[in-house]
């Protein structure tokens, strides 16, 4: 049986092994948390803001690919992240999109 | 080995020692016992800390790091002009490392280091020693007095400000401002750039216009601004000039001041004398004293070449630069320094497993500034890892602000909530 790596961790929940943050962390690749590490600043360490800025932390992967490129078109009017958005490709808001997800809200 | 303590220090200030005198690194005793794979770090403002608690939290606390800092607390920069305008106290911007320390296990170490010692891998403090197997050197800026005549750190500390770190300084000049006339004259000298804080010196002349419009309406508000134009957000800082504080601010491009005379408060330029009644230089800068101790500033004798897949220096091996002390084609900002040190984190976290860094790091910069107590006006850039240049270099589509707003104040003070908490918490 071929798993992904979600189905992987569903099935480690399961089984009752201890799931440490460090596990978790451990499923998403350090170029996709790389990536999203400057987003901090605002966004707060892992997506977890602690004010102003939407946390990411948690979020659903697909509306987070779609805000982004809408930011990107300028579909979605914004104050500071079209600057942003514009600056990385879909294939990184898809990494970034999997680490957000992957985070605990 | 016959120097006494007074011409170590000398010779360690002008970096000069480094390497030299192996023996002087190591003697006295190790100040935390080293207890595995070790990072030490000089320097615990926006870059150091925030590598600090990266390195503990990515690597899985499985490698030691020690962070020496000279200061008790952490006193944010960003954000600081708003105290000369009067909507925020210093302390509002005042922090401890306790949570990097409790939450993290980082190993904080308050003091001052002497010398460093790149092939002992060790750095030197006045009460004993640290060895690393890696160091990350990020001590922000220090001062070129010596530019401009009269100046001096003395100079500064006691009547002529430069208030570009946040503290004391920050604190006079903001008294300085309440004791002048109404009618008096306020003076911001600003040095060539690549300085800390492009926008920096623009916002405090708002800043300083907000406090006196409100206060002293017939005070003058004068930029001497070395650069032949405004560095940074021009069209949005004089909309700002023009509209918030008209007739109150005045801009003179190409004014490098020269010399001053302190006790007349006059700054002098190739081409005129300014008699001011609160003057504040903004000297020019460059690497931190700590980056010549390790042996990591170039050629220019200013800032520090690294690679910007580990920020490694280009000149010693195991030792990383990281903030305003390198040299690149980055703003030198407080968020770029916490992106550089995340970036120089994961890379310190791979290299000690024996595996290779991120080959195409990309790290983002929003540098909000506060042209009155609640409107701001931002900055954005996304940088990326060029391989052919080996450099950051920006990315389309970043840009200013369209106007200066209220929703941006209100953004700004939550990226300082932001950062601070990735930083520290």
């Amino acid at each position: 049986m071929k798993m992904n790596r979600f189905q992987t961790l569903t099935i480690a929940c399961a089984v009752g092994w201890s799931l440490s943050s460090v596990a978790a962390h451990a499923e998403v690749d350090a170029h996709s948390r790389n990536l999203t590490a400057s987003c901090a600043a605002c966004h707060g360490t892992n997506g977890h803001s602690v004010g102003g800025a939407p946390v990411l932390a948690g979020m659903d992967k697909t509306f987070f690919v779609n805000q982004m490129k809408d930011f990107k078109s300028g579909a979605r009017p914004a104050t500071v992240m079209h600057h942003h958005a514009k600056g990385y490709s879909d294939e990184e808001f898809e990494k970034m999109a999997g680490f957000y997800a992957a985070q605990k809200r | 080995m016959s120097l006494d303590r007074r011409d170590f220090l000398k010779l360690s200030a002008a970096g000069i020692m480094v390497g030299v005198f192996p023996g002087c690194a190591t003697s006295g005793s190790e100040i935390v016992k080293k207890s595995g794979q070790r990072v030490v770090i000089v320097g615990g403002g926006f870059g150091g800390a925030t590598a600090a608690k990266y390195i503990r939290m990515w690597g899985e606390e499985k490698i030691e790091v020690v962070l020496i800092e000279r200061n008790a607390l952490f006193v944010s920069c960003p954000m600081s002009n708003t105290v000369l305008g009067g909507s925020r106290t210093i302390d509002d911007l005042t922090q401890n490392y306790d949570t990097l320390k409790k939450k993290y296990g980082v190993k904080l170490v308050q003091g001052e280091v002497t010398a460093i010692d790149p092939q002992k891998q060790t750095v030197m403090l006045a009460d004993g020693y640290l060895s690393y197997d890696r160091l990350i050197v990020a001590p922000g800026v220090d001062f070129m007095f010596d530019q401009i005549e009269g100046l001096s750190a003395k100079v500064a500390g006691e009547s002529i400000p430069h208030a570009w770190k946040a503290g004391p300084q920050t604190v006079m000049l903001r008294k300085q401002l309440e004791a002048m006339p109404d009618g008096g004259v306020f003076a911001i000298s600003i040095p060539k750039a690549p300085y800390r804080c492009p926008p920096g010196p623009y916002e405090r002349a708002c800043q300083v216009a907000f406090y006196l419009k409100n206060n002293k309406p017939k005070s003058k508000v004068l930029i001497l601004d070395a650069n032949p134009d405004i560095t940074s957000k021009k069209g949005l800082f004089t909309a700002a000039w023009k509209e918030l504080y008209p007739g109150m601010v005045e801009y003179r491009p190409n004014a490098a001041v020269m010399k001053v005379d302190v006790a007349g408060k006059i700054a002098k330029t190739e081409f005129e004398d300014v008699k001011t009644d609160v003057l504040n230089i903004i000297p020019p800068m460059k690497a931190g004293m700590v980056a010549n101790m390790a042996g990591v500033v170039g050629a220019d004798n200013r800032w520090c070449a690294v690679d910007f897949l580990s920020y490694e220096s280009k000149v010693q091996k195991n030792i990383h630069v990281i903030g305003d002390s390198v040299a690149a084609a980055l703003p030198k900002s407080g968020h770029l320094a916490t992106s550089q040190a995340k970036v120089c984190a994961a890379a310190i976290i791979e290299l000690m497993q024996g595996r290779q860094p991120d080959t195409s790091p990309a790290i983002a910069n929003t540098c909000y500034s506060m042209v009155s107590n609640n409107e701001a006006v931002h900055v954005a850039h996304v940088y990326r890892f060029n391989a052919e240049k080996k450099e950051m270099v920006a990315a389309d589509g970043g840009g200013v602000s369209a106007s200066r707003s209220e929703a941006e104040g209100s953004l700004a003070n939550y990226w300082l909530k932001n950062i601070l908490a990735d930083v520290l918490l």
